[in-house]
């Protein structure tokens, strides 16, 4: 058995660590916490440089060609860097989108383009208020053009193109939905800023207007594409979730062995010392589930949408819990702006709804489970 | 710098490097592994009670109960065959009664082994604790006349640690040893003690200088069970079940040879025997999951399964996602073993996670029956009683061999490195200590 991460790996983790203490210190997110740019363009480039863009990327398109277990290890170190850039965006959900279903032509012409970063994609799903369902999205598509309005896009203001998902027919079947291609550089689209919860990572909305388009994947596959975007997106999103998670542990345990109050460390007190090892607790669960995702991604295993929705319930938890306790550990000072602790509170709870809500997870778990137990 | 850059093409050939086979998770046994499984499959194909393999499939939360047999009965005669076989107590040396197995051998067994594991109740705390803490500090003669029998079932052993007024503070423990010539005369009481009832010896700690300091006066024995003076009381538990026992001792008479590590040493001996308990990394503990999973599948509420209910999904998939985080929370340990690495501390998370989901999933259990919930007959509106069975044990599963809080200190200080407790009885002599709150 061989239920960990190789050498390799954990010396690329390393060097991602290394690589973004030096350029993604807190200081450097704050600039885009507070608005002063809508993302980090010289962490993006030299992200791009280090080959991490294109890591689970094939070398003939432009990428390292090294596989998702890698991509793996770099999410952690995102996540704990709490990176303001169009990563989780561009490479889990576009790119990802691009590799299962995109022809060779538009692999060509995108999956370069994200590895170098000079392209940043994103995944428009969303209409409003609601989970992935097929019945909620109302955007059409009819003979190659697109109507209607998608929000919220992740990063949709920054990005190049967008995957899109839309209706083509209205039997109330899973076939309704096909997935487009779109340069949003093109015309057509109306892009609009949204406030967030996380400004470190934007969130817009675009109105397709008579919006030209080409279809990505067959007519009537999208919805099935999507549940394996969403799947791929939810482990490798787990995986920056526990990364986020044992860094606020982490600072929540500086804390407590800094701060000294009636006349100790805080850290001795056992309210605060079993806070703290439940949020391990967590951290550790997640962390687990998440490497089994990680193997059923890698593998490519029928075990996967089972795998990803354990993680992504077990590592949404974690980092919610970690985030909003690191806050408790730290008192008042947790509650001010200068220090820190809001923006893994705000990641954690952003991140806690990218990809659909935890309800909607759990949900999915139980389908899933279910559909094991009966086969 | 840019693409091209150095930097660039070191951080592209590490990822590259990464793509040969070795380096994907996988789940599989190296060929060594593979050929000890086959070996262990094999064996126990060949011997195992197979005509209790249903019941035992059965039993999967707290004690096991034969209908018609006596476990301790059952369980003698799987030890002795798996002596015979060597397999009884396989990590250990083989002049002991072992194997000399590695740490993953024993985990492949364990799997092999299976739910006739389940047999091997009576003898755990013999394998997990008290032969371990003999063969690290009994003398060669100790070692051959007893942990050979310990392997093979014949004898039986248990743990007398805790007492009345010394359970997560056991240290603080009141049992009395006096030397009296080449003897130790023992007065005092124990209790919490599984299978003192049917043991043969136990393994016993008791303070032999009340006048130094609580960890510095005390002193690990065996001794006989049938010694004169010892008394075994089976203790009514809360959920109605006798499973623990109280022992007393009255003058009884230990020679000093069947002391174990220096008088005055049996704290730091304890911390063996315990660190022993800790490492039980094989076994998996009981969740309440499954038989969570199954009870909602079946269940018929008003509006339907109540699997169907938004609610219930809810709470069972975040149990599901728990229980699943312990199992590969192990799986990276034994990843670990299987590499010859020594695992993290991960593992110390289980019995924290298992013990209060039981309590959870129990309580919840009984909500969705309604009003038959309170009801604990074996009928079918309640499932045979299973889920209100749990609810009554559960407690002790956030208590015996680590409490909740016990735990949640050990990963604090020890895994995140915080700050000990503050304890204010550390540097008293042990009769200067406070005994009442008020």
């Amino acid at each position: 058995m061989n239920f960990d991460f190789s050498d390799d790996q954990k010396q690329l983790r390393d060097q991602a660590r290394k690589f973004l203490t030096e350029k993604c210190s807190p200081k450097a997110v704050r600039v885009v916490l507070d608005g002063k740019a809508p993302y980090d363009k010289e962490l993006w480039k030299g992200l791009a440089e280090m080959g991490f863009l294109g890591v689970a990327i094939p070398e003939e398109f432009g990428g390292a060609g090294a596989g998702h277990l890698e991509l793996c290890v770099i999410a952690e170190e995102m996540g704990r860097a709490n990176a303001p850039v169009p990563f989780s965006s561009t490479v889990y959900l576009a790119a990802e989108a691009l590799l299962i279903a995109g022809s060779d032509a538009q692999k060509k012409k995108w999956l370069p383009a994200i590895a170098s970063g000079e392209a940043i994609g994103t995944l428009a799903l969303f209409e409003g208020k609601g989970n992935p369902a097929p019945n909620n999205v109302k955007l059409t598509a009819a003979n190659g053009v697109l109507t209607g309005v998608k929000k919220p896009v992740p990063d949709g203001a920054i990005a190049d193109f967008a995957v899109v998902a839309a209706r083509i027919g209205s039997s109330g079947r899973d076939s309704d939905i096909s997935l487009f291609l779109v340069d949003l550089k093109a015309g057509g689209v109306e892009v609009k800023s949204l406030t967030n919860l996380d400004p470190t990572r934007g969130q817009a909305e675009i109105t397709f207007k008579d919006c030209k388009a080409e279809p990505l994947g067959a007519a009537g596959e999208g919805w099935s594409i999507l549940t394996q975007v969403l799947d791929r997106a939810a482990v490798l999103c787990a995986f920056e979730q526990v990364g986020g998670s044992d860094r606020a542990l982490e600072m929540g345990r500086d804390y407590a062995l800094d701060r000294i109050a009636f006349g100790r460390q805080i850290g001795s007190f056992q309210a605060v010392k079993h806070m703290l090892a439940d949020m391990y607790v967590s951290a550790t669960l997640a962390r687990s589930n998440s490497y089994y995702g990680a193997w059923a991604l890698s593998t490519n295993a029928a075990e996967l949408p089972e795998a990803a929705a354990a993680a992504r319930i077990s590592a949404t938890q974690a980092f919610q819990h970690c985030a909003k306790n690191n806050i408790q550990v730290h008192g008042g000072m947790g509650f001010t702006w200068e220090f820190d602790c809001h923006m893994y509170y705000r990641r954690a709870n952003a991140m806690a709804l990218g990809l659909g809500s935890l309800s909607y997870w759990e949900d999915q778990l139980i389908d899933r489970m279910r559909k094991k137990n009966a086969a | 710098m840019g693409p091209g850059s150095a930097a660039h093409r070191f951080a592209l050939r590490r990822v590259r490097g990464t793509r040969e086979e070795s380096s994907k998770m996988n789940f599989d046994d190296t060929p060594q592994e593979a050929a000890f499984r086959a070996t262990a499959r094999q064996w126990v194909d060949a011997n195992a009670p197979k005509e209790l393999h249903v019941e035992l499939s059965k039993s999967s939360l707290g004690r096991i109960r034969l209908a018609k047999q006596d476990i301790v009965e059952v369980g003698k005669a799987w030890q002795k065959k798996k002596f015979e076989g060597n397999w009884a107590c396989l990590h250990w040396p083989k002049e002991y009664g072992g194997r000399g197995a590695t740490p993953i051998e024993k985990v492949i067994w364990q799997q092999e082994e299976g739910v006739y594991g389940k047999l091997t109740q009576p003898f755990q705390i013999g394998e997990g604790m008290c032969g371990p803490t003999v063969m690290a500090f009994g003398s060669e003669d100790a070692k051959r006349r007893y942990l050979p029998k310990l392997a093979s079932g014949e004898e039986i052993w248990c743990q007398l640690f805790s007492e009345p007024s010394a359970g997560s503070d056991v240290a603080g423990l009141r049992t009395r040893a006096e030397k009296k010539g080449d003897n130790w005369v023992v007065n005092g009481q124990k209790i919490w003690t599984s299978g003192a009832h049917y043991s043969d010896y136990g393994l016993l700690i008791a303070r032999t200088d009340p006048n130094v300091p609580k960890h510095k006066g005390l002193t690990m024995f065996f001794l006989d069970m049938k010694s004169s003076g010892v008394e075994v009381r089976p203790i009514r538990q809360a959920n109605g079940m006798q499973e623990f026992n109280e022992v007393y001792f009255t003058d009884v008479v230990i020679p000093d040879s069947q002391r174990l590590g220096a008088v005055g040493e049996g704290w730091s001996v304890s911390l063996t025997t315990l660190m022993n308990e800790r490492m039980s990394i094989g076994s998996r503990l009981a969740t309440g999951v499954p038989e969570m999973f199954e009870f909602c599948s079946n269940l018929m509420l008003e509006d339907g399964l109540a699997i169907d209910d938004p609610a219930v999904r809810s709470r069972l998939a975040s149990w599901a996602a728990k229980s699943s985080g312990l199992k590969y929370t192990s799986y990276r340990t034994i990843s670990a073993l299987s590499k010859g690495e020594r695992p993290g501390p991960e593992n110390s998370i289980g019995k924290l996670v298992s013990g209060m989901m039981l309590q959870d999933i129990a309580t919840y259990a009984m909500d969705l029956q309604g009003a038959a919930g309170v009801l604990t007959g074996n009928d079918e509106e309640t499932v045979q009683g299973q889920f209100q069975q749990m609810l009554l044990s559960s407690p002790s599963m956030r208590i015996a061999g680590g409490t909740d809080e016990i735990l949640r200190n050990i990963i604090a200080e020890r895994v995140l490195g915080l700050p000990g407790d503050i304890r204010v009885d550390k540097d008293v002599p042990y009769n200067k200590i406070p005994t009442k709150g008020r």
